[in-house]
């Protein structure tokens, strides 16, 4: 039984300007002990599937299973087994950190939760704010305090919606140590972020949204490999020649250029030095998922990113 | 693992929801029975004299059941509608919509702290009033029959509107627009019986006189009407709102996309 099984979910929203479709037939499943990463630009569909998975949003066609409880006809059991960390910052004001743990655990019928409640508050870093109120806490904190609600029922599945953006390091190493921690001991992650390197360094297995469609489903190992593999980059204040131009990924001074192999290295640093480029800070190295995730958007073709 | 209880659901929400008022309680509590007091050192001490509505019952005892219901209504209508309203602009009614609480524990948690607020404020007006001018208990079960009722129905009729406020603005439009002229015009400051035919007919259509009129019957043991015939208005009333706003929480209205 797959932790999490998305069969054909489609969703429609309607807008002033008509049917918006946030998610077109998205279909796949993500096995129980995975760390599974969902990736796509904004707009994409992430949050929508999410919401979907967590019975905020209703899918308009199509099934979602959590552990194999179906999220609207079994919603109960269902949301037993799936903890949520969302992506606003929101809290209730009226309570300290403790109080809201403690209620957090009420809702999913546990009571004298307090050991695990002190360990969550111990692994998150937030042991001496367990009697401050929400309001005084700053947004690292807050942060911190969502993941440990999502967490008090100790659900099987847990998901994380850009659990990251706007953290401090600190709190993303502690965050990801403790998270991986998790999954060691089996439970299911299900991450989006925007920090591709995130993505790459924690997941097992990727699938890429765009425009509400799965445009990729693979091991992230595989996904690396599938591309081209070698990444030259250097600095630059000239403009390049047409023909590198073409095929240039520009930041600021900073040009990145793939390369299946080392001849063709070879190749555009003899175009540059015959256009007469001058370059700074020179360096030749392997291609990493955002290399993998641009060329996926940008339509590439990705015969080994669909198996 | 933790035991799981089937009851601690609900029982954590109506807790929370009892916890957040009491919390600011000088606001929720104390200031609408000041609010109460005033109204009664005000019109009881200006129409005293000129007013007699029953036999035996001078205006100011006449007005402290009135002023005690009225107080009931409008905060148990307040705690639901404002809890659920700021959860949705706050954003935090989520930490709720991802588990596995059933309609029924919604509605009864909500209607529930709806209750213990409206009563509590209920008390304490009865207890600063009575002072002035105690009004009599002649039939008490009345007044817990009426005071239950109507502050179950004001809570549920709370989660109605908290529901499908999207803003602060549409809420007060719902409680300024609706419900503050059903209680002013239920008969809290007269007995409709003085109000000319036509406004005196309205008045009937009106649920909130209905459980003005039980409720003081509990104090005095005289009322407009039949105190069963308001039993079955107001507890039809208090049916017909309940299914709706279970319905709608079950639906997920303005909850679940």
């Amino acid at each position: 039984m797959p932790a999490v099984s998305f069969q054909q979910v489609s969703k429609t929203f309607q807008s002033p300007r008509g049917p918006l479709r946030a998610l077109d037939g998205v279909r796949f499943d993500i096995e129980q002990g995975e760390f599974f990463g969902l990736l796509g630009p904004n707009g994409a569909g992430k949050t929508t599937l999410i919401s979907i998975l967590a019975g905020l949003t209703r899918a308009s066609s199509g099934q979602v299973k959590v552990m194999g409880h179906d999220v609207v006809a079994d919603y109960a059991a269902a949301r037993r087994s799936l903890g949520i960390v969302p992506q606003e910052l929101v809290f209730d004001p009226f309570f300290s950190v403790r109080e809201t743990l403690r209620i957090q655990s009420g809702y999913f019928g546990l009571h004298h939760n307090d050991a695990w409640i002190d360990e969550l508050l111990h692994e998150l870093g937030l042991s001496d704010k367990a009697g401050a109120n929400m309001r005084q806490l700053s947004g690292g904190m807050k942060r911190r305090v969502l993941v440990a609600q999502a967490l008090v029922h100790r659900p099987p599945v847990i998901v994380l919606d850009e659990p990251t953006a706007g953290v401090d390091v600190e709190l993303r190493q502690t965050l990801w140590q403790f998270i991986a921690r998790l999954n060691k001991q089996g439970h299911t992650v299900l991450l989006t972020t925007h920090y591709l390197e995130e993505a790459e360094a924690l997941c097992s297995r990727i699938a890429m949204l765009k425009q509400g469609r799965v445009v990729a489903l693979d091991r992230t190992a595989n996904l690396l490999a599938g591309t081209a593999s070698t990444m030259l980059r250097f600095k630059t204040d000239q403009p390049l020649p047409a023909a590198l131009a073409a095929q240039a990924r520009v930041t600021g001074r900073i040009v990145q250029l793939k390369a299946r192999d080392a001849g063709e290295v070879e190749l555009q640093l003899a175009a540059l030095r015959a256009a007469g480029i001058k370059v700074e800070d020179l360096e030749i190295g392997r291609a990493d998922l955002e290399d993998v995730f641009l060329e996926i958007m940008q339509g590439a073709p990705t015969s080994e990113a669909m198996a | 693992m933790t035991p799981r209880h089937p009851l601690r659901g609900v029982r954590t929400l109506l807790y929370k929801e009892v916890l957040r008022f009491w919390k600011v309680g000088f606001q929720t509590v104390a200031a609408p029975v000041l609010t109460a007091v005033m109204y009664l050192l005000i019109f009881g001490h200006v129409l005293s004299d000129k007013v007699q509505v029953f036999d035996n019952v001078g205006y100011t005892r006449f007005l402290i059941p009135g002023l005690v219901m009225m107080s009931v209504l409008q905060n148990a209508f307040a705690n639901s509608s404002s809890s659920l309203v700021q959860s949705k602009i706050t954003g935090n009614l989520v930490f709720l919509l991802v588990t596995p609480l059933s309609h029924w524990a919604w509605f009864t948690a909500y209607v529930g702290a709806s209750m213990v607020r409206g009563l509590s404020v209920g008390l304490g007006v009865f207890a600063v009033t009575a002072w002035f001018s105690p009004p009599g208990l002649a039939q008490p079960l009345w007044i817990l029959a009426f005071a239950l009722l109507g502050a179950g129905m004001l809570g549920a009729l709370g989660l109605i509107a908290g529901l499908w406020a999207d803003k602060f603005d549409q809420m007060a439009a719902f409680q300024n627009f609706i419900i503050m002229p059903m209680t002013f015009l239920s008969g809290v400051f007269y007995s409709v019986h003085s109000l000319p035919e036509f406004w005196n007919r309205i008045s009937h259509l009106n649920p909130f006189f209905y459980m003005i009129d039980g409720f003081r019957r509990g104090f005095f043991g005289v009322s407009d009407v039949s105190p069963w015939l308001s039993l079955g208005v107001v507890g039809g009333s208090f049916l017909v709102v309940s299914a709706i706003a279970l319905r709608l929480l079950k639906t997920g209205y303005k909850l679940r996309h």
